[in-house]
């Protein structure tokens, strides 16, 4: 109890709470409606593009948050074909897309050299590079998720489960697929500082996946989502900052022992029957 | 009284036709059979008349409906049977097109939804979960969602397929009493061309470079003439 105590006297620890548990929400929310329509893979693959778009920005001296997230959302709309005439799939345009951008952050770095520390952070995550822009854009992205999806649960779930119907009857679709991609990719920008590039997709993938496990009706699987991804990003930060190891890692081993829990919970239940 | 009339249309993808020239109407009680072999452009004419696609040429004329007001049901295949979802909340979402600018349902369209999970028998399966249905059953909670939608035209897409003999037969004498009894015009894609398959009163069939519309009869007649 104490180490917590100290924990939170730590200002920085402070921000990365606070930035942590509103990404984490955003991410499993949003997360819910990409792991059901089969975009799973997106937000590694922005990921990916978001490192390219941090190295750059940090070799030319631009602002990283300012310049990667334009440029994160520019490539999730080429992943997320916003018109039906990509002719190269999905799961191929992710591939084409993220190893591109890996090797251009990775060749522009390593011909200037230097600035490491930086590149390394956003590799693998440090809550010490969390500052006030980080926390002030995380909470005005958490508004406008949350207000979304209160306003538009009925439509999103349409969507959801069938996109072609709810075009037929007269839902937007293609203003939801933008929208939906720009926010995943400014919960991917955000969060990769905190998790780091490599791991930051599990906040979007871990809580919807353990969630359908266990709970089978839309919105059981959407509020669930909500706490397995918050209570699982606090835990693994309390536990990392304990044994003094990476958050990101610990975040996300924390996310899959409660996967393989509810997996476990899941076969016993099957099992009964 | 006409529900939708197609005029000169032409159908397809980056400007390359499928589906040239068309020209028919669709008019209220109708209960129209689309055949043809695959890639013959069945889907895509749904398509172009559910406004999912746009046309090359011609246009789409709604006479007496809105666009979005038709009931559309998908194939049953392209839907993911694991889908966390309970009956009602999939029934409801049929609704949306009554919602207009409001954000959640009301008693009036939950009333909709309830009615209609009446007409087609499965009110005791409304709290339960998707993925514990049947095939047969699915497809009933999928009609029951397109019929949500419209109370003028339902379109659809292979409603048999993958279905046994028994729930096959209990769908088609569903969508038979749903354009008797409901006055509910219906545009039904069937791949088969058994004649039990053939329950509507009008078929069009498209075939590379032929198109044909008729009544049952005369398609049956002409079958059997080549």
């Amino acid at each position: 109890m104490n180490s917590i105590i100290e924990m939170f006297s730590y200002s920085f620890m402070m921000k990365a709470f606070i930035v942590g548990i509103l990404i984490s929400l955003c991410a499993s929310l949003i997360g819910v409606s990409l792991v059901l329509r089969k975009n799973s893979m997106i937000g590694d693959g922005l990921s990916h593009v978001g490192f390219g778009a941090f190295a750059i920005a940090t070799i030319f001296g631009f602002a990283p948050l300012e310049f990667a997230i334009p440029i994160v959302i520019i490539a999730s709309f080429f992943i997320l074909k916003l018109n039906d005439s990509g002719r190269i799939h999905g799961d191929a345009r992710i591939a084409l897309i993220s190893a591109s951008s890996l090797a251009i952050g990775t060749f522009a770095i390593s011909v200037t050299k230097g600035v490491n520390t930086d590149i390394n952070n956003y590799l693998f995550g440090s809550i010490l590079s969390i500052n006030d822009g980080d926390l002030f854009l995380s909470i005005i992205l958490s508004i406008v998720v949350i207000l979304l999806y209160v306003v538009s649960y009925n439509k999103i779930f349409a969507i959801t489960f069938d996109e072609k119907f709810a075009k037929s009857i007269g839902i937007n679709t293609n203003f939801y697929n933008i929208i939906f991609s720009s926010l995943c990719s400014i919960i991917v920008v955000l969060g990769m500082r905190l998790m780091g590039s490599f791991l930051i997709s599990s906040l979007i993938v871990f809580p919807t996946l353990s969630s359908m496990q266990v709970f089978k009706r839309f919105k059981s699987v959407v509020i669930s989502s909500i706490f397995i991804g918050v209570i699982s990003f606090i835990v693994g930060l309390i536990v990392s900052y304990n044994f003094e190891a990476p958050t990101g890692a610990t975040i996300v081993i924390t996310n899959l022992i409660v996967f393989i829990v509810f997996k476990i919970i899941q076969i016993l239940r099957v099992r009964r029957k | 009284m006409t529900l939708i009339e197609l005029k000169n249309l032409s159908l397809g993808y980056d400007n390359i036709p499928i589906l040239e020239d068309i020209n028919m109407t669709i008019e209220e009680n109708d209960f129209i059979c689309i055949v043809g072999p695959n890639g013959s452009g069945k889907s895509t004419l749904i398509k172009g008349i559910l406004g999912l696609i746009k046309p090359i040429k011609g246009e789409v004329i709604y006479h007496n409906l809105k666009q979005n007001f038709i009931g559309y049901m998908p194939q049953e295949t392209k839907i993911d049977s694991n889908f966390p979802a309970s009956v009602f909340e999939i029934v409801l979402s049929g609704t949306l097109n009554r919602l207009g600018l409001k954000s959640f349902y009301s008693k009036k369209e939950k009333q909709i939804a309830l009615d209609y999970l009446e007409i087609l028998k499965i009110d005791k399966l409304k709290d339960k979960k998707f993925q514990d249905l049947s095939g047969g059953q699915r497809q009933k909670v999928l009609l029951a969602r397109s019929l949500c939608a419209t109370s003028k035209l339902l379109i659809l897409d292979e409603p048999s397929n993958n279905l046994d003999s028994k729930s096959k037969k209990e769908l088609y004498k569903i969508i038979m009493n749903l354009n008797k009894n409901y006055n509910i015009a219906i545009i039904m894609i069937t791949h088969d061309l058994d004649h039990d398959n053939l329950i509507g009163n009008k078929i069009l069939s498209l075939r590379e470079n032929e198109i044909f519309l008729g009544t049952t009869e005369e398609f049956i007649k002409k079958v059997h003439h080549e």
